[in-house]
């Protein structure tokens, strides 16, 4: 499977943005240790009425689905079939390894009894009701496939005697001849635990408001995710893209965008369906904070529909910024059901605290910052049109 | 990159196949159904709470406290106030397993009314016939008894991932936000007195008989007596542990709410309310007479039962990941053959 090559972008690893996102990583690890000595309470505004908090939400449950740019690629390129768009696969795969993979140290930092964790594999502990088992097994499984399918982007950069050495070079033709196990899997796996990152919600029942709260909300959580994963390809491309003069890819954006605007369609006829079938449809418009904020979401997943349907999806402008829409819309679904269309009751309000915020920025900046790495030191990005120096 | 015929064939079967292995689960679980409900366990232990014979003493509230260990609580902007002396707990939290709140409404002349009254409302755990916090708990650590239903928790199995905070519909277990090492405190109707044939702290104390232990079936009976009694009559009020020997209180009939809170709500629980108050103004949210956890744990089964689904979907995967790598490696030979 590499029958295009990639090439390292190279170029100085440290530079001014490197350094300020490096800053913003500072302040986090300054408030992680404080989490630890003195206790959650100490750094964030979670409460008994919220225990769930940006930690969880914007890094894992909306980190993740970011981190489907992998998952969503690999189900086009390798179970569809469609090798045009295998520039984008790596660089996606990327996406989703640090996506992933920092969710799952955002969890050990959010768990109230992390020293624990190790339950969760053992099976005379696990409680095969709970979705969240499933989800967390899934998600550390997933990170393990996602490892292994960058793997390769590691074994090309080595010497050849190195790993002639130390018998890796076998490690590479096998796992190229078995890539398409791991492929499968990695494309299994995100269907389940982005469907159960709904279901999670299906215990909230009258804390969460009927617009959010469906039988459906697995199908919806999967359906979203998928073309969240798109729209982060879209913008990782255009971004790099911009950001190191690479080649366009906007003509096979144009393309993908039917793929997605067919998502968008489903999921928006599915949401308002299924209201429409429960008879809901009034709270939608009742002018209140819940009826408001899925209006909005509605909004910013129509525009990008309009645009991709559209003559403008050739315009790489016009791509980014639906691509944009999108992300924040399937985002906005996401904080919505598990923070701001909750309610718990007894007068319990929730507002992340300052501390808290910059550990979840502190994430994302760790994750900018080793994508940048990656891409600049190891092959990821498709380097067909610069191999000539 | 061309695809002859034959190929995109080959590739919308499998397509097909792969969409169908997801769809069908997925049609299926429209008209889904919940997991059937849990029923009452044989010798279930709960309590009856009735609020009109509460006089808000607390001393159910101290008495918890001593049984279970736990600290006392002063809220920040109480501390001043009592000079850091008393247990000022406002609602149940990480300390505070048990706590009488007040309900106050305009000029709070009378007592179990709703317009210009006052009432008393106990909080604590309900032990849900059904508990979503047993359903959602990813290790184990909450457990139902099977012979008394009281919902335990294990710390020691505990990962702290407050999904049981979460999910709970009557907000009752608490995490300790403020502790380095916290943990998940909640109501076990004092599990370990029970088990040295004793009864739990806040009933035994309790002067009126406002809180009653028993087992379920025999509090609902008594429950259901009192419904029918007439509001001001006097009624002798059992104390402690219905059917015990203790004597007990004589005082006049509340006026009720028409339900029975608690038999019911969320699949049913091990506690009963009555009150005279509506529910709803006590925090007592109005909730369906299935549990969650039904839902939720009907949609799981659904999706994943006996991973048939799942494991169908991977064979699918399977097989058109691996068509899709032999014709790379085929255009792979063909780009090589005339170099």
């Amino acid at each position: 499977m590499t029958a295009i090559s990639h090439q390292p972008l190279g170029g100085k690893v440290v530079t001014k943005p490197f350094l300020i996102l490096g800053f913003f990583l500072l302040i986090a690890a300054y408030f992680i240790v404080r989490r630890f000595l003195f206790g959650m309470g100490d750094v964030s505004n979670m409460s008994n009425g919220y225990p769930i908090g940006t930690w969880v939400v914007l890094d894992v449950v909306i980190g993740t689905a970011f981190g489907c740019g992998g998952f969503a690629m690999a189900l086009l390129v390798y179970i569809f079939n469609r090798r045009v768009y295998h520039p984008l696969m790596r660089p996606a795969l990327l996406g989703g390894v640090f996506g992933y993979t920092l969710a799952g140290l955002a969890v050990m930092i959010d768990l109230g009894r992390y020293w624990n964790a190790f339950n969760l594999l053992l099976p005379w502990y696990a409680q095969p009701n709970s979705v969240i088992l499933e989800v967390g097994l899934c998600v550390m499984a997933y990170i393990t496939v996602l490892w292994l399918e960058f793997w390769p982007a590691f074994l090309e950069r080595m010497p050849s005697e190195f790993k002639q050495r130390y018998g890796l070079n076998r490690l590479q033709a096998f796992l190229k001849r078995y890539m398409y196990v791991l492929v499968a899997v990695g494309v299994l796996l995100p269907t389940m635990h982005q469907s159960s990152l709904g279901s999670v919600l299906l215990i909230m029942g009258s804390k969460l408001s009927p617009l959010w709260y469906t039988i459906w909300l697995p199908l919806l959580y999967l359906i979203s995710a998928l073309a969240m994963g798109y729209g982060v390809v879209m913008l990782e491309a255009t971004l790099v893209n911009r950001a190191f003069k690479t080649p366009s890819e906007a003509t096979l954006f144009a393309r993908l965008a039917r793929v997605v605007a067919g998502l968008l369609t489903g999921y928006l006829l599915l949401r308002w369906g299924d209201l429409a079938y429960r008879s809901d449809l009034g709270l939608a418009f009742a002018g209140d904070w819940d009826g408001n904020l899925f209006l909005i979401e509605t909004a910013l997943f129509l525009a990008p529909l309009f645009v991709l349907v559209s003559h403008r999806r050739t315009s790489q402008r016009w791509q980014f910024l639906a691509a944009v829409s999108l992300l924040a819309g399937g985002s906005l679904y996401r904080l919505d059901s598990y923070l701001m269309a909750v309610r718990p009751g007894n007068g319990w309000t929730y507002f992340p605290s300052a501390p808290e915020l910059m550990i979840t920025i502190g994430v994302v900046c760790l994750e900018i910052m080793l994508y940048l790495l990656f891409i600049k030191t190891l092959p990821v990005l498709h380097g067909a049109h610069q191999a000539q120096p | 990159m061309a695809i002859n015929r034959r190929q995109f064939l080959r590739g919308a079967i499998g397509a097909v196949t792969t969409t169908a292995a997801v769809a069908a689960p997925v049609a299926g679980a429209a008209p889904f159904d919940r997991r059937e409900p849990k029923t009452l366990p044989p010798k279930a232990v709960g309590m009856l709470y009735d609020s009109t014979q509460c006089i808000g003493c607390k001393a159910c509230v101290a008495a918890c406290k001593e049984a279970n260990g736990m600290p006392v609580e002063q809220p920040q902007r109480l501390a001043n106030w009592n000079e850091g002396t008393w247990d000022t707990a406002e609602d149940i939290s990480g300390k505070t397993l048990n706590v009488i709140r007040v309900y106050q409404n305009g000029a709070m002349t009378r007592k179990d009314r709703e317009i210009d009254g006052y009432a008393f409302v106990k909080r604590h755990c309900l032990h849900c016939v059904d508990p979503s916090c047993i359903s959602v708990c990813p290790v184990s650590a909450m457990q139902k008894d099977p012979v008394t239903g009281i919902v335990t928790h294990n710390p020691d199995a505990c990962i702290g991932c407050r999904y049981c905070v979460y999910g709970c519909p009557f907000n009752v277990p608490q995490y300790q936000f403020d502790e380095p090492l916290g943990r998940i405190a909640k109501c076990q109707f004092c599990n370990h007195l029970q088990k040295q044939g004793k009864i739990p702290a806040c009933c035994d104390v309790c002067p009126t008989g406002a809180s009653l232990f028993g087992l379920v079936e025999d509090l609902q009976k008594e429950a259901d007596q009192r419904m029918t009694l007439k509001p001001g009559d006097l009624y002798e009020f059992p104390r402690g542990k219905l059917g015990g020997d203790r004597p007990g209180q004589v005082a006049p009939v509340g006026e009720y709410q028409p339900h029975i809170y608690g038999e019911t709500e969320s699949g049913g629980t091990q506690v009963r309310y009555l009150t005279g108050v509506p529910h709803e103004k006590l925090g007592l949210p109005k909730l369906p007479d299935h549990s969650f956890a039904a839902v939720s744990e009907g949609m799981q089964h659904t999706l994943y039962k006996g991973m048939i689904a799942p494991l169908a979907l991977l064979g699918g995967l399977v097989v058109l990941a691996r068509r899709s790598a032999k014709s790379d490696e085929k255009r792979e030979k063909d780009e090589e053959r005339p170099s």
